[in-house]
């Protein structure tokens, strides 16, 4: 039993970092509709971002921020430039949209900063979280940081007039419109707020799986699965997915023999055709009905 | 959970294409046929090595055109399919020393039930769930083949080795040319094979699911036996096409088959015009010699340029080749004149 809690609480730990990327995911989601394929690079180009201003002296919480900063407008420059001109073209061309972001980002990366990994600091210190041994002070930070995220994302939909605009935008554009939103402009937010929280997903990953161009494949698959897993439209959900994603992950590798971790990415992959064959909402989505 | 549920009218994942408009005319098809067969005989060993390379990656970007441009479902995950195929070919000659001619339809077999089965869970899925899923696919694909409980046959990370075959008959070629005209024959009979199958009553249900699934299943068009069918024979021939490049390459390898091979041939396809089947072709030879042009400007940098490439394709040529080449062809109508 013992060794049971003690997966549970590493797995919330893991689980974590994919919470944060998948509320990256469903945000994006939410504003247009698609999975965002290059978000994972975007969270990695921003880690390099921050990595660099601390290169150059920059204290950690203000690179923190001037990344922040720069995420969100990075966020809204893409889609103004590449994706708001393909709004209406098939999901096929967006998909290559993605797909041609993704490699951009990756390779001018790989140009600016090289493929050599590089070690990333944590503000919260790597020692034993209340002497225990399976969940350092990063990674209770790191739960910490994304419940914070979630209650703020909820305060900010529920209570503040441009999260309903945003809201309002994405479920009903064209009455949004009617009322006098700028929905073209609120799907840009929705990028730029990814973006910022792809960003501190980034932030918070880099000191666990080391910073380097590639770090974030597997990240984002995981995020994919646990944003499919709690409902691509919940953010609650996503989160919810995260930690449950992180949890199977870590009790299939204790319980069953022979899954180590050469095996994360098929269970990941076993986890997202799962959920998306026998509940394709999710556990907190809404279900879609489509007709002719 | 609200009680209120969303009702949406689904745009089409693809856009439409029209059936004539799939391949190319009778005259043009001989130009390219005949020119096919005699370059080999002016260029360098190397040469030919890439071409055979770029009919094999032109038969895989044709199976993705015709489960995309076909029956409008997308697949990020077309490595997948052809590491099955370069995988079952390399353990049949290596193991069983079977012809290697004899072993591309089992490894096209073995793909068509592999993504008839993927195709089972994926008929529940479309537009962007259906390319999470095979990119999902894709990134596991070489760590499964990694697995130590496959290592025995797989050779985990080092991989095969695969001999590459003579000439047969006695036939004064170089291997390289055997190969080059052993796959374009291969590739003359599945190109032909796959411009018939789009022509017939299943390629026209394909059609019909592409551009409407409800209206095709209300019209009589079984959708959940056509997608499937769809991905397997997608699957097969990238299977053949797997195959045919364990042998041209000779060598297999987990990491040969990663995500990036599945986003190549995707791109491949956008670049060459969904739904047009000479484009395949063209988009092979793009994700061929590109990446080579780029890699000799900086290391790393043929991401970069393949993603410029294709935002400059999706925003000013989106039909891809076959815009170009209706341009191209209109132009020429006018010099006639």
């Amino acid at each position: 039993m013992e060794l049971f809690t003690n997966q549970v609480l590493a797995g919330i730990a893991t689980g974590a970092i994919y919470a944060c990327m998948a509320l990256a995911v469903v945000m994006i989601y939410q504003a247009i509709d698609h999975l965002n394929f290059a978000q994972g690079e975007m969270a990695m180009f921003s880690t390099f971002i921050s990595w660099q201003l601390m290169q150059w002296g920059v204290p950690y919480w203000w690179a923190f921020l001037l990344t922040l900063a720069f995420s969100f407008a990075g966020g809204i420059a893409i889609e103004r430039l590449l994706f708001k001109p393909l709004a209406k073209a098939p999901i096929l061309t967006n998909v290559a949209g993605f797909i041609a972001l993704y490699g951009i980002i990756n390779s001018f990366a790989g140009l600016i900063w090289d493929f050599t990994i590089k070690q990333y600091p944590t503000p919260f210190g790597s020692s034993p979280f209340l002497g225990s041994q399976l969940i350092s002070t990063h990674q209770a930070g790191m739960i910490g940081v994304t419940v914070l995220l979630l209650i703020l994302l909820f305060l900010f939909f529920q209570y503040t007039r441009i999260g309903l605009a945003m809201r309002a935008a994405a479920s009903l554009p064209e009455s949004a419109r009617l009322v006098g939103i700028n929905t073209s402009w609120m799907i840009a937010l929705g990028w730029g707020m990814a973006a910022a929280i792809g960003s501190i997903a980034g932030i918070l990953i880099a000191p666990v799986v080391f910073l380097e161009p590639n770090m974030m494949l597997g990240v984002l698959i995981y995020g994919f699965a646990a944003a499919v897993l709690g409902g691509l439209t919940s953010p609650l959900g996503a989160v919810v997915g995260g930690f449950l994603v992180g949890i199977f992950e870590n009790l299939a590798g204790t319980y069953i023999p022979g899954v180590g971790n050469e095996l994360k990415l098929p269970i990941a992959l076993a986890l997202i055709i799962t959920v998306l064959v026998v509940k394709p909402a999710g556990l907190f989505g809404r279900p879609i009905v489509k007709r002719v | 959970m609200s009680a209120v549920e969303d009702v949406v009218t689904e745009a089409p994942a693809v856009e439409a294409v029209p059936k004539r408009a799939m391949t190319l005319g009778l005259g043009t098809s001989l130009v390219v046929l005949v020119a096919l067969l005699i370059v080999p005989l002016f260029v360098k060993n190397f040469i030919i090595f890439q071409l055979t390379m770029l009919l094999i990656y032109g038969l895989a970007v044709l199976a993705l055109n015709i489960l995309t441009g076909g029956s409008g479902q997308f697949s990020l995950g077309q490595s997948a399919f052809y590491a099955v195929g370069a995988y079952t070919s390399a353990i049949l000659i290596e193991y069983t020393g079977m012809n290697y001619a004899l072993t591309l339809p089992i490894a096209g077999l073995i793909c068509f039930a592999f993504g008839f089965a993927f195709g089972q869970p994926a008929l529940r899925l479309s537009g962007v769930y259906l390319a999470l899923a095979t990119f999902a696919l894709a990134t596991a694909m070489p760590q499964i083949l990694k697995l130590g409980f496959f290592e025995h046959w797989t050779g985990g990370v080092q991989g095969l080795v695969v001999t590459k075959p003579d000439a047969p008959f006695g036939l004064p070629m170089s291997q390289d040319m055997w190969l080059y005209y052993f796959t374009l024959a291969i590739t003359i009979g599945i190109y032909i094979a796959s411009v018939n199958l789009l022509r017939s009553r299943s390629g026209r249900a394909f059609m019909a699911i592409r551009d409407n699934e409800i209206a095709a299943s209300a019209m009589g068009v079984d959708v959940a036996l056509y997608k499937t069918l769809a991905f397997g024979v997608s699957a097969g021939i990238t299977g053949v096409a797997g195959g045919l490049g364990a042998i041209a390459v000779q060598f297999v390898a987990p990491d040969s088959y990663t995500i990036l091979l599945a986003i190549s041939l995707f791109l491949g396809m956008v670049v060459g015009g969904v739904g047009w089947l000479p484009g395949s072709f063209v988009g092979a030879a793009f994700i061929i010699f590109v990446p080579n042009i780029a890699e000799g400007i900086s290391k790393g940098l043929s991401g970069a340029v393949f993603g410029v490439l294709l935002f400059l394709v999706i925003f000013l040529v989106p039909h891809g080749a076959r815009q170009v080449a209706i341009v191209a062809q209109q132009l020429i109508g006018k010099l006639k004149k």
